[in-house]
């Protein structure tokens, strides 16, 4: 396998943002996965997602573990500092990197077996860590570089390739999350770009830690009649309960919906968030009822996708610790050093 | 015939009576009266009611290692009476509650029985049955001061000092303490003829220990993030980091933390979270010990092929589970040393004092930005918990901190292409960047092994040989910047090489063997890869002893792998039962070889030299 970098040629009609930049300035390396692989599909959504924010592209800090999701930070923002660390382990990399630096955008992808089997422990205490970030699971119920194997997020009952059944019952990460404190929890579908691409650009700017489980099919273990992450299962067994649109601060908010259905959330950065409710009686502040909401319908063998819980307020990991608004890794001396008048009185107390 | 300021005194109590702070008065109290002391607390693991151990040697010539013997023992726990009283030396003292007869069989014709009616004076006192235990304690805390002749307004001062801000418990603490001190004056012979007296011998020094040394050396160094989990003997190190912090590095007008701390889940994360701050360009560091650094050797093989700085700090322990995990040991050398899958190699650094403890505390922070890479501080439980005397700690303003090689916008500038791992200077180090650094220049991806000297990924066999020998390059690089070994030599044919806790008897086991007509040279490695400095001594000596803690003298094999000898030009002088090596230990084991082997000693040599 080699590296291949994408020509840097621009269609002219390509559209260019605020900082005078096209999608293509957003883009990584030319990716390595399987054609049809749900995860490009995920790498374009971030792609679409930062482009359309305007954000800097060399101001993301991406993380990842291993397994075929975790290679495609490669795949976007290739102006970006990007990590493939340890398996199962990105979010603890995640954290001290986030603790390093608090201005940069921090981007981590992991899978399901990076993240609900040997990463559990680290999804979990994360999650609890509240690091400000985007994490993204590119879930397809597999382990697709090994080949084949069943992952912790695999239905009971579905199958193999070659007609195996699983065993177990499925981990599902969005309960985990919604238990253990993530402020912003989604589900979405690699194969729906429109509801994704607005989940990511949310999810960015929320400020605490958002994450989003993106159903994506692996075409090449997971793709057949007997899987439940099949892009025909999904397709035919998802729905949203609440779509999320983000609206830049100075574009005006043309369509009106019904208020009852519809909510605006103020975003950090001055735009607005608007939650648009599919299913009438979804509260997406609700942790509860939202854990009550997407465990029913998952016992109906339903996948519940969109923005299913947001906390806007949630405090994040820096909040929590009083960490200065400097980015820790920027203090120098002059700020860290106490210097050997101090270090005279700490003497004095061991004496 | 008295003696002054030379004896062991031990006390043996039941884990959770409270002893712990009664018989760190007592050190303390001698440490004021300027008598250097050394203090040794041998724990189980366990919260209440196992045995524990506290002992203090008192010596006026600053010997403080361990040395084996027992002066006075103060035995205050049933369940190990009787072993207690064995490990007491001939014309030794047991001080001990007689409130009950000494059962015949516990007693020993050679030795002084100190009887103090404890539980008798503190039960029409203290009607608190809770309090009553407590106070034990402080009853022969207060009998101890008469019969060591110890400054009782120090003692009383200390005690005061002790329960600040809760004043209510001075004044029965006091009482207690003048209980068992007017028993003594009152029924026994006092002073002893073992006895303290006020002395100069401690001068500027401080008592400290190494965990706390070793955090403010992190705070000085600039440590921004610490990630840690739970272990003994480690755990001080993180929660002295906390404590230090919150007075030193806390915005004076703001209030906001210049610091970052995490208690992770487990060892792992607590490493991954040091990398991923030290790739984003922070100086971070963890502590753990054995067990947290299998645990964290993945991501320290990470760390070294993907070359981020990180810092940690091992408070060795003896082995696996629980029991002897809280018993001292040098035992994870190798380890550390060759921490996870493929060629690995790490630097380690071996302190031997609180003071070095603090220097290694920020040099180390140094190292690792200088190096690109993980390093390993070779701490026990020994130096790491308990009070050592140490010079007092300084620090050069005018330092600043050896980030390494970290490119700024400005020099990204003017590159003209950013390549990651290529060798500009020709040390095997090459520059880094940070995340967020610059729009266009200097992103990279960091990976394991598997990219050229531009980042790029590649597979080809031709780059991953040359990247593994640019990191052998950084290894000599590494070589020239560990700390020095301290040598004395005086041309002898003999050596004994020791490092971080030995050094501790080891004066004193010279000393002794010198009377033996066994003369050493001596070396203390600080730092492996082992410096030239380190060749040199070796290669100078006839006669080599190694003395260190562990079974398999770990750090013989570094020696003889990293400078390629002959494992038979080493012997070995090994301790491993759970304390720390004592002086009587590497006398007669250096002895024995003399006398096994029929070395000529140094009045024979003299003989055939004249």
């Amino acid at each position: 396998m080699t590296f291949v970098a994408k020509p840097r040629t621009h269609h002219p009609l390509l559209q260019v943002n605020d900082l005078g930049l096209t999608r293509r300035d957003y883009e990584g390396s030319v990716s390595t996965l399987c054609a049809g692989c749900g995860h490009d599909s995920v790498s374009a959504a971030v792609v679409q997602a930062c482009a359309e924010l305007a954000l800097p592209p060399h101001k993301f800090a991406k993380v990842s573990g291993i397994g075929c999701s975790s290679k495609t930070p490669s795949y976007f923002l290739g102006n970006s500092h990007g990590f493939n660390s340890v398996h199962g382990r990105m979010p603890s990399v995640a954290t001290g990197a986030n603790l390093a630096n608090r201005e940069l955008y921090c981007i981590g992808v992991s899978g399901d077996g990076d993240s609900a089997s040997i990463g559990i422990g680290q999804f979990a205490h994360i999650v609890r860590r509240r690091i400000n970030m985007l994490y993204l699971v590119d879930n397809n119920g597999t382990y697709g570089l090994t080949k084949g194997q069943f992952s912790a997020t695999n239905d009971r009952g579905s199958t193999s390739k070659k007609g195996v059944p699983n065993l177990y019952e499925p981990i599902d990460m969005i309960s985990m999350a919604l238990q253990i404190g993530a402020s912003f929890v989604a589900r979405s579908f690699s194969g729906d770009k429109r509801q994704l691409v607005p989940l990511i650009k949310a999810g960015l700017l929320h400020e605490g830690f958002a994450f989003i489980d993106v159903i994506s099919p692996c075409v090449a273990f997971n793709n057949h009649n007997g899987s439940t992450k099949s892009y025909d299962y999904i397709r035919a067994h998802s729905g949203s309960v609440v779509d999320a649109d983000l609206i830049a601060p100075h574009d005006e908010i043309t369509v009106d919906y019904d208020p009852g259905a519809s909510e605006d959330v103020d975003m950090p950065d001055g735009s607005t968030l608007r939650l648009r409710k599919l299913a009438h009686d979804y509260n997406p502040h609700d942790r509860v009822a939202a854990l009550h909401y997407v465990q029913r319908a998952q016992e109906e063998g339903e996948f519940v996708t969109g923005l299913l819980y947001v906390d806007p307020t949630a405090s994040d990991c820096h909040e929590i610790l009083g960490t200065t608004q400097t980015p820790l890794n920027a203090l120098g001396e002059d700020e860290l050093c106490p210097g050997n008048a101090a270090l005279e009185g700490v003497n004095a107390s061991f004496r | 015939m008295t003696t002054y300021n030379d004896f062991v005194i031990r006390f043996a109590n039941v884990n959770g009576s409270g002893s712990a702070s009664a018989n760190g008065m007592f050190a303390k109290a001698l440490f004021r009266m300027g008598i250097p002391v050394a203090t040794r607390n041998i724990f189980p693991s366990n919260i209440e009611g196992l045995p524990t151990w506290f002992e203090v040697r008192v010596s006026e010539r600053g010997y403080l290692g361990r040395r084996e013997g027992i002066d006075i023992m103060v035995a205050m726990n049933a369940e190990t009476f009787e072993e207690d009283i064995a490990s007491i030396v001939p014309g030794g003292y047991l001080v001990y509650d007689n409130s009950k007869e000494l059962r015949p069989n516990f007693r020993r014709d050679d030795i002084n029985l100190v009887g103090i009616p404890i539980s008798q004076l503190v039960l029409p006192e203290f009607p608190n049955p809770k309090h009553r235990a407590l106070f034990k304690n402080i009853v022969y805390l207060g009998a101890l001061s008469a019969l060591l002749n110890i400054d009782f307004d120090i003692i009383k001062g200390m005690v005061s000092a002790q329960f600040k801000g809760k004043d209510e418990l001075i004044a029965p603490n006091i009482h207690a303490m003048e209980l068992g001190r007017s028993y003594a004056r009152e029924y026994l012979e006092c002073p002893l003829p073992i006895q303290v007296r006020h002395s100069d011998a401690v001068g500027d020094r401080i008592m400290i220990d190494g965990n706390a040394a070793a955090a403010i050396g992190a705070i000085y160094g600039g440590a921004t993030v610490c990630a840690w989990y739970p272990i003994t003997p480690s755990t001080s190190l993180a929660e002295a980091f906390e404590q230090h912090c919150a007075r030193l590095r806390v915005d004076p007008e703001t209030g906001e933390r210049r610091y970052a701390i995490i208690q992770a889940e487990d060892e792992l994360a607590a490493m991954g979270i040091v990398i991923g701050a030290g790739w984003n360009g922070a100086r971070s560091f963890t502590a753990t010990s054995g067990p947290g650094v299998s645990l964290m050797t993945e991501f320290l093989g990470l760390a070294y092929f993907a070359e981020i700085p990180a810092v940690l700090w091992d408070i060795q322990r003896a082995g696996p589970s629980t029991g002897m995990p809280t018993r001292t040991q040098q035992g994870d050398l190798v380890s550390s040393a060759f921490a996870s899958h493929g060629d690995t190699r790490h630097p380690l650094m071996f302190p031997s004092t609180p003071r070095e403890c603090f220097e290694f505390g920020a040099d180390a922070l140094d190292l690792a930005d200088r190096l690109q890479t993980p390093i390993i501080v070779m701490s026990d439980l020994e130096l790491g918990m308990n009070d050592n005397l140490s010079e007092p700690f300084t620090w050069d303003d005018s330092r600043r901190y050896d980030r390494g090689k970290v490119l700024t916008e400005e020099d990204l500038d003017d590159v003209e292409r950013f390549s990651r791992y290529l060798d500009v200077d020709g040390d095997g180090v090459g520059y880094r960047t940070l995340p967020g650094t610059h729009a266009e220049k200097g992103a990279f991806f960091t990976r394991g092994t598997s990219r050229d000297e531009h980042a790029t990924y590649t597979e080809q066999p031709e780059h991953y040989i040359k990247n593994m020998d640019r990191l052998l390059l950084k290894w000599a690089t590494a070589r020239q910047l560990v700390p020095k070994a301290e040598i004395e030599a005086h041309g002898r044919r003999a050596g004994i090489l020791y490092y971080g806790t030995t050094a501790a008897p080891m004066q004193e086991a010279l000393d002794r063997l010198a009377e033996d007509g066994v003369q050493l040279d001596t070396m203390r490695i600080r730092g492996f890869p082992f410096g030239n400095e380190v060749r040199e001594f070796i290669d100078s000596h006839e006669i080599l002893f190694l003395a260190e803690q562990n079974r398999d003298a770990q750090m013989k094999s570094l020696l003889v792998n990293d400078l390629e000898l002959d494992p038979a030009s080493i012997i070995p002088v090994l301790y491993y039962g759970g304390f720390s090596i004592s002086a009587d230990t590497i006398h007669q084991q250096v002895l024995d070889y003399y006398v096994g082997n029929n070395l000529p000693r140094l009045d024979e040599v003299w003989e055939v030299s004249s």
